[in-house]
């Protein structure tokens, strides 16, 4: 049981929360996550770690409203428990001077960015960090990603805030003007895809964290796996960060759609 | 072996002459009783085996000879006293009974569900060996007398030795680490079995499925291990919640590691990372631990009307089953080799043909075809025949050229193995692990390279049956609290 110790909405959809996890805050690294669990009904469920404080002994979470599960967790308030969290979980991020880290993160896909963000930074990189959303307030940790990068660019879709344009736009901004060592992209998998697409014409090492569905998140089940170098690896043990040139991310949009009509019944029958 | 009760006291002596041999194997083998397959596929909590009677436990142990040279002995991997709780099973001292199976069991009621005894002491009866007779019903009886202490409500605590205080983590809380934790706590030990899961109990509560094995069963021996002062801490992951040297900081001066087997095999075959097609660890995860067989779950399991299991073991069994009871109208298995070569208990498979699944056996799929939406919708499978036996000693599979056909399945169970979970031994520095990824122990201490670990189970064996793994827990208790107590001195 993780005590919930604040909450904030970055928008209607998207909470931030800030859980009770001394252990988990003091040994996670960049890159990793944890499983939560919410009601001892509850489905095991993914989310990377966004912050931690060892001194509060707490890490952060940004959820986003989807299905069934991160609408309860989302539903919780302050004062509230989480009935399991567990982790941290993964590999985590190879942190390295490279010279200049592109880090690229859309919609809730900057929270697990930030982190990484960081270490980059404080490993001495120049870090130059493009950040995107549909619309203003789907545009997420702007101030936090500010403080340890060395620019920011804004990316909406609608043109409500920084520049109109999709992620890709603000990257090739960068990519044409200087040399990138390496490039980082964390977001909905679709995004991830056409980052690749453009790294991968200029040659440019890439990094994708994966949020493939799990069950037990520990390389027991396999839900997770995706096909990387025309190998199946899995996202939990193997990952959750793969070379992005070798991801067959069509076969990883197909599955996280796996269980959408099981999921849909699911959400009907909680809502009844 | 010196758990072995003496056959010539008085009251055994008595029984064994208070009735003639030729009576007691004139008796047929008793039949376990069994919820009607059309009854029990209504779901998943049904058990199948109802369990013996109190005349019935008692007729059987009749049937047992109380042999000079108790062979089924020779026959169970941890040395049961056999004869030692049969007997006391013949004249109605079930929990004398019950308490002789515990010396050596830790588990009993578990293993008396889910062993393959016909494999093990049931394959070295007497009557089997110099009858052609069935054997006497080991197995059952077994689960006859731990089901009855513990219906009884007098489950009789172990003594156990004076509090040391000393700390002895256990990772994972599946049936060695179980054992292990018992067996340590007896010692005076200050045991923390440490569970990565929401849930204590590892396989016996993801894998086996409660149609096999009732959850409120593996409760049981879990809150008698509570009761004998272990901690169990859950969602706890050794080495990444915490590192081995703050637990080491924290007084932890020896740990157990059965992580158990983690990773699913796959078969590398096209189109096998289609939507629809999953593990059988994720299959039976889903249903057994996280209930997605009752609306009331969140976690969501494919449903389809045609599944199919690939795999001829106690899983592809299991989790063909599971489908049933999920409503398939067909379930099919499809296993490389025949019939005789599977696996699988005979007995999980005689139920699961009561219960209508079926079996194609010689049969192997190649590829796997998926609709527009990439889920999958059929599996193309091949005909095999059985060459040379293979380093298994089985006949190996040998494709049938030409022979290939297609099923139609919107679900599909793979259940060719696991290997070993690889995160417990990557968090462990300097821990000596082989290539298959298992952890390398001294076969007789399970002492790793490291000294103050020592590991057993399926993540040193690879793949083993709860009651080896069980062995391993015990073994390595009687080591640790060895090393321990000389480092004491």
């Amino acid at each position: 049981m993780n005590k919930i110790l604040a909450k904030s909405y970055f928008s209607e959809r998207v909470v931030r929360l800030e859980v009770e996890a001394p252990l988990i805050a003091k040994s996670r690294k960049p890159g990793n996550f944890v499983i939560v669990r919410v009601g001892e009904k509850g489905e095991r469920m993914p989310l990377t770690i966004a912050d931690a404080d060892v001194e509060r002994g707490s890490i952060t979470l940004v959820v986003q409203v989807m299905g069934v599960s991160s609408r309860k967790l989302c539903a919780l308030e302050v004062g509230d428990y989480i009935t399991d969290v567990v982790g941290p979980l993964g590999k985590p991020t190879h942190i390295d001077k490279v010279g200049t880290v592109l880090a690229c993160g859309g919609g809730v896909g900057v929270a697990p960015l930030l982190p990484i963000i960081k270490a980059f930074k404080a490993a001495g990189n120049r870090v130059v960090s493009v950040l995107a959303g549909r619309t203003k307030e789907l545009v997420i940790l702007e101030a936090e990603v500010r403080a340890s990068s060395d620019e920011v660019i804004i990316m909406t879709d609608d043109g409500s805030y920084g520049k109109k344009g999709l992620v890709t736009e603000g990257m090739e901004e960068v990519i044409r003007r200087e040399k990138v060592d390496l490039a980082v992209t964390i977001g909905p998998a679709i995004m991830m895809k056409f980052c690749e697409k453009l790294t991968r014409q200029h040659d440019i090492p890439t990094i994708a964290s994966l949020n493939a569905i799990m069950v037990d998140g520990t390389g027991m089940c396999g839900a997770c796996r995706v096909t990387v170098g025309g190998k199946t690896r899995f996202t939990c043990v193997d990952g959750p960060e793969f070379d992005a040139h070798q991801i067959d991310f069509d076969e990883m949009l197909s599955r996280l759609g796996a269980f959408k009509t099981e999921e849909t019944e699911k959400l009907h029958v909680n809502e009844k | 072996m010196n758990n072995v009760s003496d056959r010539n006291e008085a009251w055994r002596q008595e029984l064994r002459q208070s009735v003639p041999a030729k009576e007691r194997t004139a008796i047929e083998r008793v039949v376990m009783p069994e919820t009607p397959p059309a009854e029990r596929i209504k779901s998943q909590r049904i058990e199948v085996n109802k369990g013996l009677t109190r005349e019935m436990a008692m007729t059987e142990a009749k049937r047992c000879m109380d042999c000079v040279n108790p062979t089924c002995m020779t026959g169970c991997p941890v040395g049961i006293d056999i004869p030692g709780f049969v007997k006391n099973i013949e004249r109605g001292e079930f929990l004398q009974a019950a308490a002789v199976l515990k010396r050596t069991s830790a588990l009993p009621s578990v293993c008396g569900r889910v062993c393959p005894q016909e494999k093990q002491c049931e394959s070295k009866c007497f009557y089997i060996q110099k009858l052609q007779k069935k054997p006497v019903a080991i197995g059952y009886l077994e689960r006859f007398a731990s089901d009855y202490e513990r219906e009884s409500g007098q489950i009789a605590l172990p003594e156990l030795a004076p509090a040391n205080g000393i700390k002895v983590g256990v990772i994972g809380s599946g049936p060695s680490g179980l054992s292990c934790a018992g067996d340590l706590a007896k010692l005076g030990y200050d045991v923390t079995v440490f569970e990565a899961l929401h849930e204590i109990g590892g396989v016996l509560k993801y894998g086996i499925p409660e149609f096999r094995l009732p959850n409120h069963i593996v409760d049981v021996e879990i809150n008698n291990l509570k009761k004998m002062g272990v901690k169990f801490v859950t969602n706890f992951i050794v080495g990444m919640t915490d590192s081995i040297a703050d637990l080491e900081e924290e007084g932890f001066r020896a740990f157990y590691i059965a992580s158990g087997a983690g990773l699913p095999r796959f078969m590398n075959i096209p189109g096998e990372n289609y939507n629809g097609i999953l593990s059988s660890n994720e299959y039976l995860t889903r249903v057994n631990l996280m209930g997605a067989d009752q609306e009331d779950s969140d976690t969501p399991v494919y449903h389809g009307k045609h599944v199919v299991v690939v795999g001829g073991g106690n899983t592809a069994m299991d989790s063909v089953r599971t489908a049933k009871r999920l409503g398939a109208e067909r379930a099919v298995v499809v296993y490389r080799r025949s019939e005789e070569e599977m696996p699988a208990r005979l007995e999980e498979v005689k139920h699961a043909k009561e219960e209508g699944c079926e079996f194609l056996t010689l049969t192997n799929p190649v590829e796997y075809l998926a609709d527009e939406r990439g889920r999958v919708k059929q599996v193309r499978v091949q005909r095999m025949e059985l060459g040379e036996p293979d380093a298994s000693g089985r006949r190996s599979p040998v494709p049938v050229e030409g022979s290939e056909y297609l099923i139609d399945a919107e679900v599909v169970v793979v259940a060719v193995g696991v290997s070993p979970n690889p995160i417990v031994p990557r968090s462990v520095p300097g821990l000596e692990v082989s290539k298959k990824g298992t952890i390398v122990v001294n076969d007789e201490t399970m002492q790793s390279n490291l000294p103050e670990f020592f590991a057993g189970g399926d993540i040193v064996r690879g793949g083993a049956t709860v009651i080896l793994a069980m062995g391993d827990g015990r073994r390595a208790a009687a080591h640790i609290d060895e090393m321990l107590k000389q480092q004491k001195a």
